[in-house]
Parts: structure tokens; C-alpha cells; sequence
């Protein structure tokens, strides 16, 4: 991208490598964190009133 | 249009309403509804994301303003990338999502508020939302009306109205589900109309590096020529006024940064990239989608999909952009994009109908509809849960029977002040980018060091983030009103008041109001925080521990 000056060429080159970062983490991390504790999310509802409660 | 054309638009719209009726079946409870169950695919969830914070606004819009200021815009990609989408992903999705199932949290000022235990901060949040979200909406509609415009030939408030009755009732029905299933399917159709886009467009200029490189020639042509004319000569608003403009601002070429701290720059870099870039991580509309997947995995497969889908969407489009200038000036009497279209949120709509076959412009209209009904339908449910679960449920009682009612009502509601801005702000220059801009600048100010604060910083009191919340209202809102070049000037407040167009002048008039009220919001927090009570233990505890 010879055509750009140096303030443009960096910004084009900066998305390419952010995009590039996001592809290898995602890759690396795929499957990384199975150990970690899932939250019960599907105890949502019948905690509602209690939350409420203790949250005012 | 013909048959196939009438067929595929038929298909459309039934696979639609069948993904909406699907969000219905599959919404059984308020987390349904709210935040779609909390277990969704991380590719539906990525997508959704994605498609929710690629607008039109950001296809029409800010590809209309490539064409005006070129490729500096890119700034705006990288930010969107690497603020949106890795930090956000990366640092905030996982702490949001635990604290969200840990305070049993449905939107994004019920976050804040549980965070906090504060009734006011929820509140105050949901009316912020209520209260400025319609201005980006607004702009969202501008940007895909236009389209529809231009391709079908139809009347503007005809077009307006048919995409608002057909994005609220799949809203209404499916609840988050819906939304997101949709943005899913409208993500894929974007995609792959962008990446035949580029391939296209760039095979009619000759290549990339050709095309890239022919626009300081154009530039030359067509532009330097008004480098010795006096503005005043040029009608207002005109194409030739605003390259002139581009010029007395600091720009030097469509492939070039304006001039160091000219007010082209700080326009580029303040408001154009910073505030929007920024502004994207307190979105409250993106924030809740951190909360419907149920593990960290989800989140990291998300950042893949979505730095893909960020950069095929506005790296593509602000470059395409930007060589519309080329295009036009080869084919269409040695003119430039805005000569030729007649002004920034036309070029896109036009460049693809005039320069492009007929069978993509079709392909292409779904995908600006695509964009426009996926960050719209989010917008409306956005600003729904704002009305019925942040202010309605909290003023008038919890656990309200009544509040999903509300929630639905107060999606109608806020699509007919969203309609009616829209019928208002058509007629305004660049208002497309210029109202994101500003709704990206807000949320940035208001809520980001409430929300930084309450994931990270457990010394950070509820009095620290209403003081935060309060300065970051105020000054941002003073700053528009009495400082920025064209908020203050359009507005009037301060030519009403004052006699003048804005309290300030020089360069600083061009700093974007997120610059100035974002540091002070975020010191606000830090130094009230610091002076008043920490909060309860229990609090804490039940914030920061499973």
C-alpha cells in the first residue's frame, strides 16, 4: 500500500494485524476454558424474587 | 422488479418471521426475553454482535463520508477491531457475564444499578438510554431508507414505514432470541455481500493497489482546482462546498492524514475514531450480548468470528469508499463521488446501483436491509427493556406482571420517535455518521467509568458512580450544546443564548464532547469513590464471588 502516506498506511496495517490477533487468539483460546466453573445460568428465574429481595 | 427478484424478497421476509416466530417458541421467561436464556452459540452470539454494531450507519453513512475524506477513515476500523471487538471480548465479556448471572441482571443498567444497589443508577440509565438512543436509531433508518430509495424508487416515507412495521414484529414476538437469530442470518448475507463487493469493485478500477493509487489523481482533478476559491462562492451543503471544507480543515488527499492537529484531524481522530471506537464498549445494546452465552469458550470463538466480520465489513466498505472517487471520475465525465452523487449518504445507494450489475444491487439491498433491521431490532429492544424493566418495573414495583407488556409498548413507543427523527433528520448533511458519532460519544462518557469501575475497582461506591454518571450528562451535554462546531451551531442553544455559535472558538471547537467528558466522568469516579464509604462487604461478595 505504497500509496498511502505513513498516518493512513499505519491505520491499514494496524486493522489487518487487530483482525490477525483476533483470528490467533480465538484459535488458542477455543476450547481453553472448559475447566472453569459454568454459572448456572438456568437458575435465573426461580432466584429472581430472592435477588431482588437481597438486593432491595 | 421481476419475478426471481419478487420471489427472493418472499423468502426473505418468511425466513424472518419464521426466525421470530422461533425466538417466540423458544422465549418461556423475563431472561428469555431479556437476554435470551443466557446459552447462546457463540457463532449466533459473535454475529449478532457484529451485525448489531455494523449499521447501515456505518455502510451508507461512514462509506458516504470515505468518499468525502478517504482513507483516514481506516483509523476507524482499526479501533473498531481492536477496541470492539478484542477488548471488549477479551477483558469485559467474561467479568460482565459472570456479574450479570451473579446479580441476576437482564440489561445493562440493571447491571450497573444491582452493582451499585442503586434504584437510581438503573433508572437513570434506562431514561439515558430512552432519551438518546432514538438519535442513533434515527440515523440507522436514514442509512437503510436510502437504499430502499434509491433501488426501488419509491417514496422515502413509504420505505421508512414498511422497514420500521416489518423489524417490529419480529422484535415484539421473539424477544432477544429472535433478534439474534435474525442478526445471524442478516450477519451471513452482510458478509458475503461485502467480500463480492471488494472483489468487484476493485476488478473495475484495476486492482487494489491501481485503484488506491489513481485517487490522487482524482484528487488532483477535481479537487485541488477549489484550493484558490473562497467557500462563500459555493452554495452551502453543495459537493463542491464540502470538498472545499475538507480542505480548509487540513485534508490533503483522499490516501493522506489531514494536517496535524488541523481541525481535520481532530475531527478523525476525536469523533470520528475515538468516539465512536470507544464508545462502542458501553453500548448497552452490545453489553447485554456478553450475558446471553454461558461460558468463556463462547466468548473467545466469538472474537474470531467477530474480527473477521469487522474488518469484511468497514475495512471493505471505507475503502470502497473512498475509490468510488475513481470509479465516477472514469466513467461519469471526469467527476468526483460527491459531484456526481450530490451528497455524502447518497454515494454508496448510488455508486452500487449505477456501477454495479443489476443481480448484485439486489444482493446488496439485502444486505444494507440486513444491517439496518439487525442493529434496529437491537436498538428497539435495547430501548424497550430501557422503558419497561429499568424505569417502568423499577418505579412501580418489582416483579410487575405487567412489565414485558410495558417492555413491548415501550418498543412502539420508541420506534415512533425513532420514525419521526428520521422523517426530521433526512435532509442533513453527513447526519448518518455525525448522530453515531454522537449517541457512541454519550454512552462512552455516561456510562463507561461506572461500568469499568463496577467490573474492575470494588473501592468504587455507588455515590462515585452516579457522581461519574451526573458529570459525564452534564459536560457532554454542554459540549454539544454550547462548544462543538456542529452540534452547537445546529442546535441553536447557544446563538439563542449567547449570541454565538459556540462559548469557545479556535481548533478545540473540533474536539469530540467524549474527549472532554470521559476523563472527567472517569476522574469523578476515582475521587468521590476515594472520599465516600466503601461498600457493604456483603455487597462486594455477592458482585465478585461464585
Amino acid at each position: 500500500m505504497g500509496t498511502f502516506d505513513l498516518g493512513v498506511g499505519a491505520a491499514f496495517w494496524l486493522m489487518n494485524a487487530s483482525a490477525l490477533l483476533c483470528v490467533i487468539y480465538g484459535v488458542i483460546n477455543w476450547n481453553k476454558d472448559k475447566e472453569e466453573k459454568v454459572l448456572n445460568t438456568k437458575s435465573w428465574e426461580k432466584d429472581e424474587a430472592k435477588m431482588t429481595k437481597d438486593l432491595g | 422488479m421481476n419475478l426471481i427478484e419478487n420471489i427472493v424478497i418472499i423468502v426473505y421476509l418468511a425466513v424472518l418471521a419464521y426466525l421470530g416466530y422461533v425466538g417466540y417458541k423458544q422465549t418461556k421467561s423475563s431472561a428469555d426475553y431479556l437476554i435470551a436464556g443466557g446459552d447462546t452459540h457463540p457463532f449466533v452470539m459473535a454475529l449478532s454482535y457484529g451485525a448489531t454494531f455494523i449499521s447501515t450507519a456505518a455502510i451508507v453513512g461512514f462509506g458516504g463520508v470515505a468518499a468525502w475524506l478517504g482513507n483516514s477513515l481506516l483509523w476507524l476500523t482499526f479501533c473498531n477491531i481492536f477496541i470492539g471487538v478484542f477488548i471488549a471480548f477479551v477483558f469485559l465479556g467474561n467479568p460482565t457475564r459472570k456479574m450479570g448471572i451473579r446479580l441476576n441482571a437482564h440489561t445493562f443498567p440493571e447491571l450497573l444499578g444491582r452493582r451499585f444497589h442503586s434504584k437510581f443508577i438503573q433508572v437513570f440509565g434506562g431514561v439515558l438510554i430512552t432519551i438518546f438512543m432514538p438519535l442513533y436509531t434515527s440515523a440507522v433508518l436514514i442509512g437503510g431508507t436510502e437504499f430502499l430509495v434509491a433501488y426501488f424508487h419509491v417514496d422515502y416515507h413509504i420505505a421508512l414505514l414498511v422497514m420500521s412495521v416489518i423489524v417490529t414484529g419480529y422484535v415484539l414476538a421473539g424477544g432477544l432470541k429472535g433478534v439474534m437469530l435474525t442478526d445471524a442470518l442478516q450477519g451471513v448475507i452482510m458478509f458475503v455481500a461485502m467480500i463480492i463487493l471488494m472483489v468487484m469493485v476493485f476488478n473495475a478500477i484495476g486492482g487494489v493497489d491501481v485503484g488506491l493509487s489513481k485517487l490522487e489523481m482524482v484528487w488532483d482533478k477535481t479537487v485541488a482546482p477549489l484550493l484558490h476559491v473562497n467557500i462563500k462562492e459555493l452554495a452551502a451543503g453543495s459537493p463542491d462546498f464540502l470538498m472545499k471544507l475538507s480542505m480548509n480543515w487540513g485534508f490533503q488527499g483522499w490516501n493522506k492524514m489531514p494536517v496535524f492537529l488541523s481541525e481535520g484531524w481532530l475531527f478523525i481522530i476525536t469523533t470520528i475514531a475515538m468516539g465512536v471506537g470507544v464508545g462502542v464498549l458501553a453500548q448497552p445494546q452490545l453489553v447485554v450480548r456478553f450475558m446471553t452465552v454461558k461460558s468463556k469458550n463462547e466468548l473467545n470463538r466469538a472474537v474470531l468470528i467477530g474480527g473477521v466480520f469487522i474488518i469484511a465489513m468497514t475495512g471493505i466498505i471505507y475503502l470502497v469508499g473512498s475509490v468510488t472517487n475513481v470509479w465516477y471520475y472514469e466513467f461519469n465525465e471526469g467527476k468526483n463521488a460527491l459531484q456526481s452523487t450530490g451528497g455524502i449518504g447518497k454515494v454508496i445507494p448510488h455508486f452500487i446501483n449505477a456501477a454495479m450489475p443489476k443481480w448484485f444491487a439486489f444482493i446488496f439491498l439485502f444486505a444494507l436491509i440486513s444491517a439496518a433491521m439487525s442493529t434496529l431490532s437491537s436498538q428497539f429492544h435495547a430501548m424497550g427493556t430501557a422503558i419497561g424493566r429499568d424505569v417502568f418495573e423499577q418505579l412501580a414495583g418489582k416483579n410487575n406482571p405487567n412489565s414485558l407488556l410495558i417492555t413491548r409498548v415501550g418498543i412502539i413507543v420508541m420506534i415512533v420517535i425513532s420514525v419521526s427523527l428520521a422523517y426530521v433528520f433526512d435532509k442533513q448533511p453527513a447526519i448518518i455518521a455525525r448522530s453515531t458519532a454522537i449517541f457512541f460519544a454519550l454512552c462512552a462518557s455516561i456510562f463507561l467509568p461506572t461500568y469499568f469501575g463496577g467490573l474492575f475497582w470494588k473501592r468504587m461506591t455507588k455515590k462515585g458512580a452516579i457522581a461519574s454518571m451526573i458529570v459525564g450528562t452534564v459536560v457532554t451535554t454542554f459540549w454539544l450544546l454550547f462548544v462543538h462546531f456542529q452540534e452547537a451551531k445546529q442546535l441553536g442553544v447557544a446563538k439563542m443564548l449567547f449570541g454565538v455559535d459556540s462559548l469557545l472558538s479556535g481548533k478545540i471547537i473540533f474536539v469530540d464532547a467524549m474527549m472532554i467528558a470521559l476523563p472527567l466522568s472517569a476522574l469523578t469516579a476515582v475521587i468521590v469513590s476515594l472520599m465516600t464509604k466503601p461498600e457493604s462487604a456483603t455487597l462486594i461478595k455477592k458482585c465478585f464471588e461464585d
